[in-house]
């Protein structure tokens, strides 16, 4: 065989083996079952409103809250990190450590549930929620302070030789110098944060909320144990097109950032 | 500009511009410079020469303590910078410095690029600066890219906007760390006739830089060093023309 008939016998073979896995699909799938569990949109009429006013406002609200925290934490463990005095750095490092190397949901479930006991029944405001939140917000920011460094490390060197060379001392220079630009360069990275923080507030369904509390998953699950939809995955499929609608256009939000950031290099 | 510069060491006007004293400095195991002398007096322009590797740069970096010395002193104008009561800032301010790779702050327009320090460091009001600003580019003849961002403008036209940023503290002296290593051939010469006219203004100057012409014509001083030591120094054309030390002879036999 030469090289191109070769080339076209594999290009063949993978997509017979397509075509064979897509009718697999078609013929293994339980189509009666698929239709009767995943979409019922009977009841949904008087109930939709509630996914989105309840909901997905909800989810929104709490990735903001989280983002909005974890970020000044961040600020605060980067600052910390360039600190002149070492046991600055050390907190910082260990800190973010720690809550990179814990799952979100252990965080959470301890603020949630671990320190009311153990400083006597103190929580955060906001109730069960609001503690979770504040998990959220511990482990965002580790993950961003990690980002915020790399920013700053990707600024060059020469830009503070410059600003020092000229006789503006090291807090100025961070601030109008360094971080300015530091900040840009991890846009994209932040926002694909966001993203990840948009699905972790799923996870605030352990701790427990109030009915005009509930985020787009607890909202879901309370929908499959009740209602006309109960025992379906209607509202699952609901709440799924509801966090694409919010997910899909920010990562394209970020491909754009990243694509104009190459540009301007 | 009245900030006090050291707490009992006074500016000397009688003292050269820059006195480095026996200066040593290494990189771990990595001795670049093994006792530096040297001095540029006020109004001097003192070019450096030498192969990579010889210390030339670190040596103009050590000058305003972007680099930290390992041992020896700078003087500047008489003030030994390398004294921790000094206050290293104020010094520096009246030290303009160039950079090979230009590093004008890339997120802001030039004429803040030539702003920001005098209003934060020399506590000028906006307008001031402004003015200074644009007296400064008009100098490098650059007048009409003010609003301009540096990613907009030739590799020439960023050095010659480092230049006026330098010039816009009014600074006793400048630094040049080979200005024209990073620019395309053709665009050398703008840079460096605005180099010499400096020189003609009488601004002490030093310049490390493998541009013998510009040595030649516009130095007062040649140095010359390798591996970590000045090899040899005085008047341009003597050390050009008729060099005494083989290890200059060699370098000079490799790039003229």
């Amino acid at each position: 065989m030469t090289r191109t008939q070769r080339q076209r016998a594999v290009r063949l073979a993978l997509y017979a083996l397509f075509v064979l896995l897509a009718v697999v699909f078609v013929l293994v799938a339980d189509w009666e079952a698929i239709s009767t569990s995943f979409f019922v949109p009977e009841g949904f009429t008087e109930t939709w409103q509630d996914f989105v006013l309840i909901g997905a406002r909800n989810t929104i609200l709490y990735t903001v809250i989280a983002f909005a925290g974890g970020f000044v934490l961040a600020l605060v463990l980067v600052l910390m990190k360039l600190a002149p005095v070492a046991p600055f750095r050390w907190v910082a490092t260990a800190y973010i450590e720690l809550f990179r190397g814990l799952p979100a949901l252990v965080v959470i479930l301890f603020m949630a549930l671990g320190v009311p006991i153990a400083f006597d029944g103190w929580r955060p405001p906001g109730g069960t929620i609001g503690a979770g939140l504040v998990g959220l917000m511990l482990v965002a920011g580790a993950y961003m302070a990690e980002t915020i460094r790399a920013g700053i490390e990707a600024v060059p060197k020469g830009q503070t030789e410059a600003a020092r060379s000229l006789g503006m001392n090291g807090g100025w220079t961070m601030a109008t110098v360094v971080m300015p630009q530091a900040l840009r360069i991890v846009i994209p990275p932040l926002t694909n944060e966001l993203v990840i923080l948009i699905k972790d507030t799923s996870l605030l369904f352990v701790v427990g909320m109030a009915a005009n509390e509930r985020e787009l998953t607890t909202l879901a699950r309370d929908f499959m144990a009740s209602g006309p939809s109960a025992g379906t995955a209607t509202s699952l499929i609901f709440v799924s097109v509801l966090y694409l609608a919010i997910t899909l256009p920010l990562t394209r939000v970020v491909a754009w950032l990243e694509r104009r950031q190459r540009r301007s290099r | 500009m009245s900030t006090q510069l050291h707490p009992t060491q006074q500016v000397d006007p009688g003292a050269p511009a820059i006195e480095v004293r026996d200066l040593h400095k290494s990189f771990g195991d990595n001795h670049v410079l093994t006792g530096i002398d040297f001095h540029v007096d006020a109004g001097q322009v003192v070019c450096v020469i030498g192969p990579s590797g010889s210390g030339k740069s670190t040596l103009l970096r050590c000058v305003n303590r972007l680099e930290e010395p390992t041992a020896g002193q700078v003087l500047i104008e008489g003030i030994d910078i390398t004294d921790p009561e000094t206050e290293l800032d104020a010094v520096r301010s009246r030290i303009g410095m160039v950079f090979q790779q230009f590093n004008l702050f890339s997120h802001m327009t030039v004429l803040r690029n030539l702003t920001i320090a005098q209003q934060r460091v020399k506590k000028r009001g906006r307008r001031e600066a402004e003015e200074v600003a644009r007296a400064n580019l008009e100098r490098v003849g650059l007048s009409e890219k003010v609003d301009a961002y540096p990613a907009h403008l030739s590799g020439g036209q960023q050095q010659r906007v480092a230049i006026a940023r330098a010039l816009s503290m009014n600074p006793d002296m400048m630094l040049f760390d080979e200005p024209t290593s990073a620019l395309d051939p053709e665009l050398v010469g703008d840079v460096l006739d605005v180099m010499k006219t400096l020189a003609s203004e009488g601004m002490t100057m030093m310049v490390v830089t493998h541009e013998m012409g510009f040595a030649r014509e516009v130095g007062d001083k040649l140095v010359f060093m390798a591996d970590g030591v000045i090899v040899e120094e005085g008047d341009p054309r003597t050390v050009l023309g008729n060099p005494r030390e083989a290890r200059t002879q060699e370098f000079l036999s490799k790039v003229l």
